[in-house]
């Protein structure tokens, strides 16, 4: 299966031109797989079992020991995920400073609490460790951008800005 | 306070881009590393930064000259060499390497420069956690800036050195961050931490000599070849020398993180920079060093914030960012809190800590919910001498019980009344707030 002809199709040329170039700064292949699944992650959102395929193959290691790595990071998908992720910092400081009721906001904005994606696949919200944005808590980071510290209210504007769109 | 007593974040500004390399160099960046490799010899570098008593700012407070002098060096040194930066910041409270990382990159990159040279390593690589993408835009930026103006790559000014600087991008964990981890991390490999020894600096990555290095020591390098070492051993207040990035998170009215001498006081930091607590709350204990490191409480609040002032008192300065609980939040849940994040992050490579931390997280959940049974806290205390160091693998499990200890000690009563009451006396506030 890891060999034939569709799984190593899949990935396009610009993200197999990607992985080589990250490829060329490690003395092995191992050392690059990771990122070379977080290249194919960006574009595609999550790794599916034939992306993991293809990944392996194009790197040129086990698909067995790739989905370790893969099942191991917390910020790589193996299920999908919505167009948007939303991390919500689950540590100390922002559990001080009202982290819970941000998580319960979303719940009730959504209907979806950590860990699900909404059944129109526009989000998923995520618990994440320590965000490292304690005096700005509490935080949250959708997609690759960093916000804190939120009200319940500025998380109001923020969903319906960066993820909803109008949606509501 | 003038630059030179900041020398880390004195150019960082807070609200704008970090400075460019050519608003660095008038400022006297990357003087050192030209003044280093037109006349210093590696060991001359080594000794230098050994006599200014740098200690490593990643939490363990390890002597850096003394790291680096494990190092095989001369002719027949195994080759290549590796540097490797550990930005992977993840402990909890602890968001100062964000600031070096996003602030000023070209200080770090010459930092990276002067360790690379000290132990003649040709290969660098800077390990940052996903959360920081910014950081890394910061850094590539800085990293394309230092490579064309010939600063990295081969042959650094006709000195027959040759550096090449790599980011790698890691996706979450934090044992990623132990630095035998971090190196099976970087390999590809299952990540869990390696037996020592042998050391990363004889059989690192690749089995190559290779030093794991936080990214706040690394940025001390430039101003301690630039200034001397008798400047950096001045800059501090104890016996520890140089300054340290100190934060404060929590219920006080202004959280962040400022650089300071090393050995400033808690109160200092507390009342002079965090501005005291919010109004409405009292300060109750505080961790020092972010989530694995012990309470201090109000008795606490004139000791200095040095490695050994706070391990004179039970407790750690670790990365220097501390977590401030106040009167109105529970001391059972804040500890809840953090070990449901140790249970969650063992890497499960050994028992105590796979399958004890998850029970110790049981039992504070239990506690918090009305479920606690007295006997409860003989089992925790159980548990902090069984996943205490020597016990595990590596000081990802001791780094827990720190907190659990400490906190068994100081709100005893708090967990007993939990037991009493069957549940948390807080929670009516919480949800009135
Ligand atoms: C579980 C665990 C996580 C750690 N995470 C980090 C980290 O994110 N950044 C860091 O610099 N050090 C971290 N450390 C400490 C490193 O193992 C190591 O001591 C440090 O990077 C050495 O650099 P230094 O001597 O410059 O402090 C961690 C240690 C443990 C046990
Ligand atoms: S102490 Fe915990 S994190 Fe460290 S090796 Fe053991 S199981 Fe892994």
């Amino acid at each position: 299966m890891r060999n034939d002809e569709h799984s190593r199709s899949i990935l396009t040329e610009e993200e197999k031109d990607m992985i080589d170039e990250e490829l060329s700064h490690y003395p092995t292949k191992q050392a690059g797989a990771v990122e070379a699944l977080m290249i194919v992650q960006r574009r595609r959102g999550w790794i599916s079992d034939e992306l993991l395929l293809a990944v392996a193959d194009h790197v040129g290691i086990a698909p067995a020991e790739l989905d370790r790595s893969a099942t191991f990071y917390n910020l790589i998908f193996r299920q999908p995920v919505g167009q948007h992720v939303v991390l919500v910092c689950d540590s100390v400081s922002c559990w001080l400073m009202g982290a819970d009721r941000l998580r319960k906001r979303l719940q009730s904005c959504l209907g979806i609490g950590a860990g699900e994606t909404s059944a129109d696949g526009r989000v998923t919200v995520l618990p994440n460790v320590c965000l490292g944005a304690c005096d700005r808590a509490p935080a949250v980071m959708i997609d690759e951008t960093l916000h804190g510290p939120l009200t319940e209210h500025e998380l109001d504007r923020l969903l319906d800005s960066h993820v909803l769109q109008g949606a509501r | 306070m003038t630059i030179d007593d900041r020398p880390l974040t004195g150019l960082i500004r807070r609200h704008g881009p970090p400075p460019t390399l050519s608003e660095y160099e008038e400022r006297g960046g990357y003087a050192s590393i030209r003044a280093m490799l037109g006349d210093m010899t590696p060991e001359e570098v080594q000794r230098e930064v050994t006599d200014s008593n740098l200690r490593g700012r990643g939490g363990a407070g390890f002597p850096t000259g003394k790291k680096w002098s494990f190092v095989p060096m001369g002719v027949d040194a195994p080759r290549p060499k590796y540097l490797v930066v550990n930005a992977d910041e993840m402990e909890p409270g602890s968001f100062k390497d964000r600031l070096l990382l996003e602030g000023h990159p070209h200080q770090l990159i010459e930092g990276i420069i002067i360790a690379a040279y000290a132990i003649q390593a040709e290969y660098a690589y800077i390990f940052v956690r996903w959360a920081y993408r910014s950081s890394v835009t910061a850094l590539e930026r800085a990293l394309r800036e230092a490579r064309e103006a010939g600063l990295l790559g081969h042959d650094l000014f006709g000195s027959g050195f040759n550096l090449t600087v790599h980011i790698h991008t890691s996706a979450g964990r934090y044992i990623c961050g132990e630095e035998t981890a971090l190196l099976n991390a970087l390999e590809g490999h299952a990540v869990i931490p390696r037996a020592k020894p042998p050391y990363p600096q004889v059989c690192g990555l690749w089995g190559k000599p290779t030093i794991v290095q936080n990214v706040e020591t690394l940025c001390n390098l430039p101003h301690i070849l630039t200034h001397g070492a008798e400047w950096y051993n001045d800059l501090g207040q104890g016996k520890d020398a140089g300054t340290k990035l100190y934060a404060v998170s929590g219920r006080v009215r202004r959280p962040g993180v400022w650089e300071l001498p090393i050995g400033t006081t808690v109160r200092e930091i507390l009342e002079n920079h965090a501005g005291g607590m919010q109004e409405g709350y009292a300060f109750r204990a505080m961790q020092p060093g972010g989530g694995s490191t012990g309470f201090l409480t109000e008795e606490h609040l004139d000791v200095a914030m040095d490695f050994e002032s706070l391990s004179s008192v039970g407790s750690r300065l670790g990365t220097g960012t501390a977590i401030v609980l106040d009167d109105r939040t529970c001391p059972v849940g804040f500890v809840r809190n953090l070990e449901h994040f140790f249970a969650q992050e063992s890497c499960g490579w050994c028992t105590p800590c796979r399958d004890g931390l998850p029970w110790v997280e049981r039992l504070l959940g239990a506690l918090d919910s009305g479920n606690g049974r007295p006997q409860d806290m003989d089992i925790l205390e159980r548990h902090v001498t069984f996943l205490g160091p020597g016990r595990t693998y590596c000081a990802h499990a001791p780094g827990a019980m720190e907190p659990l200890k400490s906190a068994l000690q100081h709100f005893r009563s708090d967990f007993d009344r939990h037991i009493a009451e069957r549940g948390c006396p807080w929670r009516s506030h919480a949800t009135a707030r």
